[in-house]
């Protein structure tokens, strides 16, 4: 592993036998402002230096200087593709630190939406990756499903992309009437759908020479660079945070981890494609036994009274203004809360010191991890199978960079 | 405020958490070869934290991976000032196998921020003690790599200790 760590961020060229190619930030196949720094020996791959940083925001600096609710919006802007995992993260680690019971239906609604959110990733993932390999019908077709995923959380929500959907003690507003039907006709025609991109690309030849031994990353290096989620999975290991550690009542869910042993860029697609039907699974248990009751947890000096109550009881008006003035002091303490979002494990490691705002947020996204198992992929490969390798990591530069 | 530093209840404390995890392969392993290593132990929200002395913290990573930790998944840091020690660099392990967590810190003066670099146990540390390097001003000796990894190399200060203003300056 040590010629991994030795890369420096500027590669300084071999004599003349080798190239600096600059890849990014400005690329279409880096998702975002991605900078690859590689050495090239003609077409072959020597070195790769990842050059992160162009969208750092310094959120986990914001975090500490808000109160506890006024985090969950700035959450959604980490990743954008799946806003509801990161609500969720982040809600499940101040709960823990709360230490506050979660109504059945506010965690059966998280479910339901946490799995939307990773089919609505895993399609702008699948559109774009195959659109990077060439095939660019597919992502038309993604993004036709992605469109109604998103009207869907529009309804509910009130926002399409930056949901802020779930709060601390519950989630933030009864779904709408029609939302069951809507997500019934959606789940009833995904399978269809997914079988629809599998006629596009599983028999390509083309998208089959592009990524089948492509991008190899073994288990042994995939656990010790840090990589989790599908990419994983891809290499052999048998590891979900849901079934495996679960969280907001996923162990009630009947599904299947998909694994391969292939550790392929192909592997990650067959995967992914997997557990967006997994996925279409869960969802279909969670709208069919959504429990009715409360969405949210009965700790009133916590989480905002409903409008009907805060304007006909005199507590509830005094609790409402005390949330939103003071905010509400979390007992001091650390904890570590991790989810499976759709690219792996994303950990939330939130320090209170007992006042009503986060002495510390840090979130632990897994494509920063993962990004660093590159190398790895492309050394000695082709610079064409770069941009099969980035893109099968499924990178977001905003979770990466922050 | 809480503060990091440790005194005679967290003696006592650190006895009580050791012996109710004495189950714990991880505990197991160091309370034999490296009792001496472990300043602290909590046990919170079904958390189990112990702090380590500085210099033993790759020898205890070694310990802790060869004892079924296998995964290393977070590393990152929190700074207490104006207490002292000052930072608090935090590594989050996970064991694949107990599927269970462990959470080791190791407690950092300002005068001498430096940490021995864990990458020659993960090599997934690499990006997060460049992280913390950039961000929070802590070295790690024996990095690979020790520069700036998210903010440009020009630039001055690290925001995320705490009397870096959270505008910035201007």
């Amino acid at each position: 592993m040590a010629e991994l760590l030795t890369a420096p961020t500027v590669v300084a060229p071999d004599q003349d036998r080798t190239m600096i190619l600059n890849m990014g930030p400005q690329h279409p196949s880096t998702h975002g402002v991605l900078r690859l720094v590689l050495e090239i020996d003609g077409e072959v791959v020597v070195r790769v230096a990842p050059d992160i940083g162009f969208l750092h925001t310094g959120i986990e600096k914001t975090c500490e200087a808000k109160f506890y609710q006024q985090v969950v919006p700035l959450t959604d802007r980490i990743d954008y593709l799946s806003p509801m995992h990161n609500n969720l993260c982040y809600c499940l680690a101040v709960e823990k630190l709360l230490q506050l019971e979660i109504p059945d239906r506010a965690q059966w609604l998280r479910v339901l939406l946490s799995e939307l959110t990773r089919l609505n990733s895993h399609l702008v993932w699948l559109g774009t990756h195959a659109m990077d390999l060439g095939a660019l019908t597919v992502f038309l077709y993604c993004f036709r499903e992605r469109e109604e995923i998103l009207r869907i959380f529009d309804a509910v929500a009130g926002q399409r992309m930056m949901t802020s959907y779930f709060r601390i003690g519950g989630v933030s507003l009864e779904p709408p009437l029609d939302f069951h039907d809507r997500v019934r006709k959606l789940l009833k025609n995904l399978p269809e759908r997914i079988d629809e991109y599998e006629n596009l690309l599983t028999g390509n030849p083309i998208f089959i020479n592009r990524t089948k031994g492509v991008g190899l990353l073994s288990a042994e290096d995939a656990i010790a660079l840090g990589v989790t989620g599908p990419p994983l999975r891809a290499s052999g290991v048998d590891w979900d945070l849901r079934r495996d550690m679960p969280y907001s009542s996923y162990e009630k869910f009947q599904f299947q981890v998909p694994v391969s042993k292939d550790c392929d860029v192909w592997a990650r697609y067959v995967l992914r494609v997997q557990e967006m039907r997994e996925s279409v699974k869960i969802a279909t248990q969670a709208l069919d036994g959504l429990p009715e009751g409360p969405i949210k947890a009965d700790a009133p000096k916590i989480v905002l009274p409903n409008r009907e109550a805060m304007k006909t009881q005199m507590e509830a008006l005094i609790h409402h203004f005390k949330i939103v003035t003071e905010g509400f002091a979390v007992p001091a303490g650390q904890v570590y809360q991790a989810i499976e979002s759709s690219r792996g494990e994303m950990g939330y490691f939130v320090v209170s010191d007992g006042t009503a705002k986060p002495y510390r947020v840090h979130m632990r996204n897994p494509t920063f991890a993962t990004l660093q198992a590159i190398e790895k992929m492309c050394v000695g490969r082709l610079l064409a199978d770069v941009v099969a390798a980035v893109g099968s990591i499924d990178i977001v530069l905003g979770e990466i960079d922050r | 405020m809480m503060s990091p530093v440790i005194d005679n209840a967290g003696k006592v404390e650190l006895e009580s958490v050791l012996a109710s995890h004495a189950g714990d392969p991880a505990v197991l392993a160091l309370t034999e070869k490296l009792s001496t290593s472990i300043q602290s132990a909590k046990f919170d929200r079904n958390e189990l934290t112990l702090t380590i002395s500085r210099e033993d913290i790759v020898a205890v990573c070694q310990a802790v991976q060869a004892s079924g930790y296998n995964f290393l998944a977070d590393v990152t840091c929190v700074d207490w000032y104006p207490n002292q020690p000052r930072f608090q660099v935090t590594y989050h392990i996970l064991s694949h196998g107990l599927k269970r967590r462990l959470r080791l810190c190791v407690l950092v003066e300002e005068g001498d921020p430096s940490v021995d670099s864990i990458t020659t146990v993960w090599p997934a540390a690499n990006f997060y003690e460049r992280e913390i390097f950039d961000l929070f001003g802590a070295r790690f000796g024996g990095h690979p790599n020790m520069r700036r990894i998210l903010l440009p190399e020009e630039f001055q200060g690290n925001p995320l200790r705490k009397d870096f203003p959270v505008e910035g300056y201007r």
